[in-house]
Formats: C-alpha cells, structure tokens, sequence
C-alpha cells in the first residue's frame, strides 16, 4: 500500500470519529434493503464479485455470436467495423480480448450493454457464452472450456502485466 | 501612436487594446464596407420601426439568424450504432467563456436516454454503513455549491492526434469536445457520509442509466474533496444531453468519469475496471505499454479566432482571441506566436480565472498579409506547459488518440485563409 493510500484511511478514521451528531445534509435518504438494490446498479468486479450463476462455452458462444454480434464486430471478430474483440483485429489497436486487462470486464459489459441495439437481453448463460468465445477466439480458454463465475477471475489476460495503473502511481498528475 | 511590438510576426502587447492605446472599434468600421449604402436603405422605415414588436414569451432562444451556430455531429458508426454519438462545440463561433448549455458538447456510447426523473433515485450501497436511495425531491432539500468548470472528453482533438494529414476542419469538429458550465449541486462527500464509508471503501463505481449503464471507478479521496452531483447547469435543470436530471462532477477529470445520468454509487476496495477504463479511456504509449485510470485532463489552449476555415478580411488589427484551461487547477499563463514559433508573447487573460475552468486569452495582432502561422502554448500552477504536437507524439503509440493536449498550430495564407496544419 502507498504512503498516500494509508495517509487516506487516517484521514478518513478521523474524519469518522469527529463527524458528532451535526449532519450538514437533512438525512433524507431512504434506506435500501440488499433485495432493494436493482442488479444493474452494481458493477462485476476483478475479483468475479457479482458474477451471477450461469455458464456457457465458446462452442455455445459460437452461434449467439453469429447471430447477435458478429453484425458490428465481425465474423471471426476480427473485423469490425466497430471495435472488434479478437486480436490480432483490423485497424483496431485495442481488441477486448486482448487489451483488457480482467476478463471479468467482458461479462459485465456484454451483460450490461450489449447487444447494442438490446443491451442486457441476453440471458446470464448467454452471456458467459459469448464471453467463453471471444476468450477462445483470443486464444485464453479452450473451446470446451466451462465459463463461469468461478472460472472467469481466473483468466489471464495478456495485457494485465502491461497496463500500468496510473493514479495508483503518480496519483492525479497527468502522464 | 507608433506599434510597440511584443514578438515576431506583428504580435502587439497584449495591454494595448484594453489599455486604450487604439481605437479598435475605428478599424473595424472602416474596414467595413457599405456605411453611406446603409444610411440611405434606414430612408424607407424598416417595420420594427413602424410596428410593435412580438410579445414576451416564456422561454427564450437564439435569433433565427443565429441558427447556424450549431453543434457538430460526429457519428463514426452512424450506419451500425447511430446513438454512439459525439457533438462538438462550436468554439470558433463563442466568446467568453460559458458554453450555452444548448451547445455543450456531447459523447454518448449508447445515445441519450429520455428518463422519467420522478422515477429516477440515486442509490449509495456496497462498503457504507447504510444504504441509501434519494430522488430528486429529497436532493432539493440538500445544500448546495455552484462552481464554474470545464469539461472535456479525453478522446477531444482526436482527429489530429490520428489523421496523417491536418485535416482541414474547424474549431468545432477538432477542438469541441470541451465546454464550460456553471454547476449547482450537492457535495458528494454530504451524500457519502449519510451513507457512512466504510475504511475500506477507498473507490465508487458511478454507474448511469443509460442503455449501456456507462460506469466508472473514482477515487474516494476526489470525490470527497470536490466531487459533486450536479443538478443545474448554468442556473437551470440540466440539460438531457447531459445528464438530466443527475450527473457527477468530477473537476478537472476527463469528461467520461463525470457520469451522467447517474444512479448507483457502488462503494468499492478498489478500481472495477469497467469497460471505459478498460479499452475506450486508456493510453497507448510509444514503448508498447498501456496506461490505465489517467484522470486528470492536461494543460491545454487553442485559439479560437482566428481559427480553421474562418478567412481573413485583408491586412490590418485583429485580436486573436482564445481558450485555456487545465484540469490540475488555473491556467498561469498563455503565450502566442505568430512567426512559427520562433517567438512568442505573453496574452492577455481575461478574468476571472477560474481553477478548472476555462479561461479567455487575447492579444493584438498587425497583420501584414503575409503567410503567418499562429499558435498558442498554455501554462498551468503545477509547472506543466502544453506540448508540439510532434512531442506529444513522441510519447505516444500512433495509435493513440486520448489526452491530446498538444498546441493548435493554424497557418493563415497569403489570401487569408486559416488552416490546420501539424508542427
């Protein structure tokens, strides 16, 4: 952990331990139970917390693909013309499949936004379906390969070692 | 009075229109042609004059001869996914320095939705104490703070960090993807602690309820500091384009993280790396690597008039006139160069200046009718000073397109054209 970091959680420990009874705000917010919270008000994150069940393979990806994405992404997903997933891809340096750097993200933004025209139609199963294929395609999984919430946090991505986290390191100073 | 020249090329002191030292208004008149054509056409009474005029109305807008002042619409998959969608500032059509909220640009992934705000709440759930739900109803209950910043989307002036050749475009398609705006909402930081953050909760994923759900991780540390959430923009609801009826604001971060639309605060340990922060929001560097959660937007200038595709009308004064801003705090200083860089004056910047915001810069200039080229190069309080564009370059993968701060170079011809080109 950074000096900064830590600097951060002192500050906040004592900012909760001096904040007495004079709230600045007139304390309307409602309070939500944990059913009360929509599921798309929540994001999947690194670690596969809020991977819902499920699974799919690439080999059931394969015709969802065909059938849903392959319209803007391409075929063999390589093509495009809008921001394919598989590398190496046409005029595209940034290929989800390849530059992400935690393929948990491909869950969540398939889920969430995609189909484009449709965003969160497609059914959880569905959903890892496509996943296992793009991840396939990229070379990450087998074709066979269960995809799963469990299985997903595990894939490395070949751009994790490369991206360099910049607030982590220089904070708020642009590169 | 005898022209006190401050750098090459016919660059005046920046003082001197505002010091008097010259009538500007005299030059303009009598470069303007037609004055005796137009005392004898006021002969025959035009009808404001004999008539009255039309009644108050409720809402108002531009004068119909204005309506060419417009934003420009970049759809770069209009056949496939027309709501990925971009609209532009018109800048080189603007003075001062606050955008009107029916020209802030735009950048949607998934188009505009048209929401129902009485259904709208803003939920803080994840690592706090109590979750929470607010509408809008509640929030107008809250105190709130007004700020004057910029924002700019991180891909603004793609096209010429991309395109081989300057394309030859204007002010709005390479440079409009920044815009300035009064901004009256709620602290976060007043939100977050009803909620109670718990230690751990060191990021929040602010997700919007739009089709795609656009989502962003930000530090904890910025949004209690000087995070908001914006209800107004310049003194009225915001506008749908951005936002309506919340958005976050996060000033001096690139534009995507200012989530609009918002409706969930997910209080997390660490960065989610959503999609945005994953591909369409990181850097590609010269050496291969990729940056990743760059925030802040960088020193940065372009001058405005004259600007790409505007035209000169013969030699003479003119003001050049420009915008500045930095996302690290105030603009310090704004130098121009009218000889290709070879020298370069310091403008005028016109107050106030505002911490994250933009910023108006002027200075006088003789123009001799001979091919000039005219760039501006911006300072900011941390040091930092705004790049050629062949430096930013240098640091970069040709294929990167965001956090392109690099100088506007505009070359005006011998005829009095005014053109993109690349230094």
């Amino acid at each position: 952990m950074s000096t900064r970091n830590r600097a951060w959680i002192a500050a906040t420990a004592i900012a909760l331990a001096t904040s007495g009874a004079e709230a600045e705000g007139p304390g309307l917010g409602v309070p939500l139970a944990p059913g009360e919270i929509p599921r798309f008000a929540s994001v999947v994150l690194p670690d596969g917390a809020g991977l819902p069940p499920g699974r799919g393979t690439a080999r059931e990806g394969a015709s969802i693909y065909a059938a849903k994405c392959a319209r803007c992404h391409g075929v063999t997903g390589t093509e495009g013309p809008i921001q394919p997933p598989v590398a190496p891809a046409r005029q595209y340096a940034k290929p989800a499949g390849r530059h992400w750097p935690h393929a948990t993200t491909l869950f969540d933004y398939t889920k969430r936004a995609m189909p484009f025209d449709a965003p969160k139609s497609l059914s959880d199963d569905e959903a890892y379906a496509v996943v296992a294929w793009i991840l396939y395609r990229n070379g990450l999984v087998a074709e066979d390969e269960i995809v799963d919430a469990k299985s997903l946090p595990r894939v490395e991505m070949p751009n994790r070692s490369n991206t360099i986290d910049l607030y982590e390191r220089q904070g708020e100073k642009p590169y | 009075m005898s022209d006190s020249f401050a750098a090459g090329g016919g660059l005046l002191s920046r003082r001197r229109l505002l010091g008097g030292g010259l009538a500007a208004g005299a030059v303009a008149a009598a470069g303007s042609l037609g004055l005796v054509e137009a005392v004898r056409a006021e002969a025959a009474l035009p009808a404001w004059q004999t008539e009255p005029g039309l009644e108050v109305r409720p809402y108002g807008v531009p004068d119909s001869h204005e309506a060419d002042v417009r934003r420009a619409i970049i759809q770069v998959y209009k056949e496939l996914a027309p709501a990925y969608s971009f609209s532009g500032t018109p800048l080189h059509r603007l003075r001062g320095t606050i955008t009107p909220s029916g020209l802030h640009y735009e950048v949607h992934h998934g188009g505009r939705p048209e929401l129902d705000p009485a259904r709208h709440r803003l939920r803080i759930h994840g690592l706090v104490e109590r979750p929470l739900a607010f509408d809008l109803e509640a929030l107008e209950r809250y105190p709130m703070i007004s700020r004057v910043h910029f924002l700019e989307c991180a891909g603004n002036s793609f096209m010429n960090a991309h395109a081989e050749q300057a394309p030859q475009m204007g002010c709005d398609m390479l440079h409009g993807l920044v815009s300035n705006s009064e901004w009256t909402g709620v602290p976060l930081r007043l939100l977050l602690e009803e909620a109670g953050v718990r230690p751990e909760g060191r990021w929040l994923v602010a997700i919007g309820d739009d089709a795609p759900g656009l989502a962003r991780s930000i530090p904890m540390e910025k949004a209690m500091r000087d995070g908001m959430l914006a209800l107004y923009q310049n003194g009225e609801r915001i506008r749908p384009e951005q936002g309506y009826p919340m958005r976050v604001l996060l000033p001096g971060y690139e534009g995507n993280m200012n989530v609009k639309w918002v409706t969930a605060l997910q209080v997390v340990e660490r960065p989610a790396h959503t999609k945005d922060e994953s591909g369409e929001y990181t850097d590609l560097l010269a050496d291969g690597k990729v940056i990743a959660l760059s925030f802040t937007m960088g020193v940065k200038s372009v001058i405005t008039h004259p600007s790409g595709g505007m035209s000169m009308s013969g030699p003479g004064l003119y003001e050049i006139s420009g915008l500045a801003w930095s996302g690290t705090g105030p603009v310090t200083k704004v130098e121009v160069s009218a000889d290709a860089g070879a020298s370069w004056a310091e403008a005028l910047l016109h107050p106030p200046v505002l911490d994250r915001a933009l910023v108006r810069f002027s200075i006088p200039w003789k123009w001799s009718g001979a091919p000039a080229l005219l760039q501006s190069r911006a300072h900011d309080g941390s040091g930092a000073v705004q790049p050629t564009r062949s430096e930013w370059k240098k640091r970069y993968s040709p294929a990167n397109v965001n956090h392109n701060n690099s100088i506007q170079a505009w070359r005006v011809t011998q005829d009095g054209a005014v053109q993109n080109v690349y230094t």
